[in-house]
């Protein structure tokens, strides 16, 4: 497992530097963010955590270059989002980064495969390689199967896997998941975490915003957010180990183990 | 991102809706249609009357007397606007057959190719074999009246000018004293009584078809003489038709009429004449003009259809821009330029506009195969094209709003949106 470690990098994927989100002016103001610092580096697996109003989906947006800090440096990659016009930040969402939402956020009437193509129709991939790369994908998440449905033809898990695999696609520097869990039963949740464990075994770098410790404990170092504040960073297992819950036995809880069967492909 | 993909987007986002984008579509095709069919229609109509007047020959003058006050005889319409002004003239001269001779002096009016003197009658009756028919008309002239005056012969012949000078009592009828008259049998060398006269009918006019109230088959053309001598008497002329050598002199011709009849007439410096001068070729561009503001007037009733249509398309725009703001919102995240998602949009407002547009130019070409309220349309090329192009324009322009508010959108504030 140790050989899926990525090489070292230049500069760690996401360094968000004294980030504040005030949101409203003057008596009805709300500091959603009050001064944020954190790096994370190539191939690690990130839980923010926190109550609800604790900041962290602010901090998702503006990591999702979603939204705009009211004051702070951020970069990906290297690169300062803040310098960045309206298409070059388009673009830098296409290449960079890949989302997946609690609400799955497909488009409706267009099948998995069409959605899963989309962030590449939109970073000018040719046809046919655009259908090889989204077939790929699936096939990751173990929907081959279900390529021409429709998200309403799917459940809530395949719907999320579709998402997953719309986020993988493009092959981005970074995997941002907003409580992907959130709406999901026991079994579906067992599958998207089994599924972003492998990745993060593979190396690609994870973000995960959730409330569930049980969810936290899948990732490699843990967030916890109060107030617009970072009141604990604490690492589960070293960045270049496998996630802490990769392949572990059903036993645990029931969700690794379950989760193998569409992954293990 | 190339444009197939945005017209492949924009196509799925139609169908998506198909209700709402084929009664999106309706508006524009309604508007489409009704230009080029009430275009066409102002053409036919137009057509129609321009091919009536070019019937009465296009280079022809009629010369009728004028009476200031309209005390007597059929001219008198013409100087009536004059009428309180001047009162009744008691020294006007009526047109005699020495006028008519004075205009065909080819010196005087070298622009004059034939002049017919005409006399007229209505109002009698012509018996055969026990059937009668009130003639419409009763025309006495020279042969040079069947050409100045566009009337052809289907039948038999004319008469000719030795017939004129012996005084023959010869008739060329139209069809509709030809069909009352004699029913199936050939009228040609048959004799008729007019008025208790014996007229012998030597050929029948070519049909014109029903021109306004008159029925201008409903007429007997006679040797001017032999209508004088026998029903009108040797009187003054009722019209002097004059027939210019070409279209182009026709105003030469009028001008030449002019100064000969003043001087005959002795009518000098501002005394109005006594006589009016009808130019056809004139008549024709007054008709031509009216019916022209009468086409644009249509058109612009059209057009205004055209736009009530457009700013269907804008509605529907917006409503599809609110209603999809997530979906844009999920397009934004995932990496779609302000561009994509204004072309995405504007290609769905021009793809409905243009499908608007085809069917209705179909449906415009379509219905102007049928007669339309006794007019048969006449369809205009340009019309088509304008009306085509309006619509795409139309498509662009009030799709620009709505589209650009749609790329306009912030991600977040779009994803947030339910």
């Amino acid at each position: 497992m140790s050989g899926t470690a990525p090489e070292a990098p230049a500069a760690p994927v996401l360094d968000v530097r004294g980030v504040t989100k005030v949101y409203g002016r003057g008596p009805t103001e709300v500091h959603a963010l009050r001064g944020v610092s954190l790096t994370v580096e190539r191939g690690d697996y990130v839980a923010i955590m926190g109550a609800s109003g604790s900041g962290k989906s602010t901090l998702m947006n503006i990591l999702g270059c979603l939204d705009v800090p009211t004051s702070g440096r951020y970069l990906i990659d290297g690169i300062d989002v803040g310098t960045l016009d309206e298409r070059r930040l388009a673009l830098l969402r296409n290449r960079k980064i890949g989302f997946v939402f609690q609400s799955f956020n497909l488009i409706p009437r267009m099948s998995a495969l069409a959605n899963v193509e989309l962030p590449l129709v939109y970073g000018g991939i040719k046809p046919a390689e655009r259908r090889r790369r989204a077939l790929a994908a699936l096939e990751q998440v173990g929907l081959a199967d279900r390529v021409n449905h429709e998200p309403n033809e799917l459940s809530g898990g395949q719907q999320q896997r579709v998402a997953v695999a719309r986020a993988l696609v493009t092959s981005p520097a970074l995997l941002l998941a907003d409580e992907p869990t959130g709406n999901l039963d026991t079994k579906a949740t067992a599958d998207v975490l089994a599924i972003l464990d492998r990745l993060s075994a593979a190396g690609r770098t994870i973000v995960l915003i959730t409330h569930e410790d049980d969810v936290a404990a899948h990732a490699k170092r843990v967030i916890r957010l109060i107030d617009g504040e970072i009141v604990e960073d604490r690492r589960q297992v070293p960045v270049d180990a496998p996630p802490p819950r990769y392949g572990t036995a059903p036993a645990a809880s029931g969700i690794a183990g379950i989760g193998e069967g569409p992954v293990g492909r | 991102m190339s444009a197939v993909e945005i017209l492949r987007f924009a196509l799925h986002g139609l169908l998506a809706n198909k209700l709402r984008s084929a009664l999106t579509m309706l508006g524009i095709m309604i508007g489409v249609a009704a230009v080029i069919l009430l275009v066409a229609v102002g053409q036919g109509t137009s057509d129609a009357i321009t091919s009536n007047i070019a019937r009465l020959g296009s280079n022809t003058l009629t010369v009728t007397p004028s009476f200031t006050g309209g005390m007597r005889g059929p001219g008198g319409f013409g100087g009536a606007g004059r009428a309180g002004a001047t009162g009744p003239r008691t020294q006007a001269k009526r047109l005699s057959l020495a006028d008519a001779r004075a205009l065909a002096d080819a010196s005087a009016a070298p622009s004059v190719k034939t002049v017919s003197p005409v006399v007229t009658a209505a109002s009698l009756t012509a018996t055969y074999e026990g059937a009668s028919h009130t003639i419409g008309r009763l025309v006495g002239t020279y042969p040079s009246y069947f050409e100045a005056s566009n009337r052809p012969v289907a039948k038999g012949s004319y008469f000719v000018n030795d017939d004129v000078l012996a005084s023959r009592k010869l008739a060329v009828i139209g069809t509709t004293v030809a069909e009352a008259l004699f029913g199936d049998v050939d009228p040609v060398g048959r004799r008729i009584t007019i008025s208790g006269v014996p007229f012998t009918v030597v050929g029948v006019l070519k049909e014109t078809g029903t021109q306004g109230v008159q029925d201008a088959d409903d007429i007997v053309i006679a040797p001017l003489p032999a209508v004088q001598q026998s029903l009108t008497g040797f009187g003054p002329l009722d019209q002097i038709v004059v027939q210019a050598k070409s279209a182009d002199v026709v105003d030469d011709a009028e001008a030449e009429i002019t100064a000969i009849l003043n001087e005959r007439h002795g009518i000098t410096g501002t005394a109005s004449p006594d006589y009016r001068i009808q130019n056809q070729a004139a008549l024709q561009e007054t008709v031509s003009t009216a019916t022209g503001m009468f086409t644009v007037l249509l058109a612009a009733i059209a057009g205004i259809s055209l736009v009530v249509g457009g700013i269907g398309i804008t509605n529907i725009m917006l409503v599809t821009v609110t209603e999809r703001t997530r979906e844009i919102g999920i397009r934004k995240a995932i990496g779609a330029t302000r561009g994509a998602i204004l072309g995405q949009f504007l290609a769905e407002a021009t793809m409905l506009s243009l499908a608007g547009g085809l069917l209705g130019v179909a449906i415009g070409v379509l219905g102007s195969r049928f007669t339309i309220a006794g007019i048969q349309p006449v369809i205009v090329p340009g019309s088509i094209v304008a009306a085509l192009g309006v619509s795409v324009a139309i498509g662009l322009f009030f799709g620009v709003f709505p589209a650009n508010r749609a790329a306009k959108l912030r991600p977040i504030e779009a994803l947030r949106h339910d």
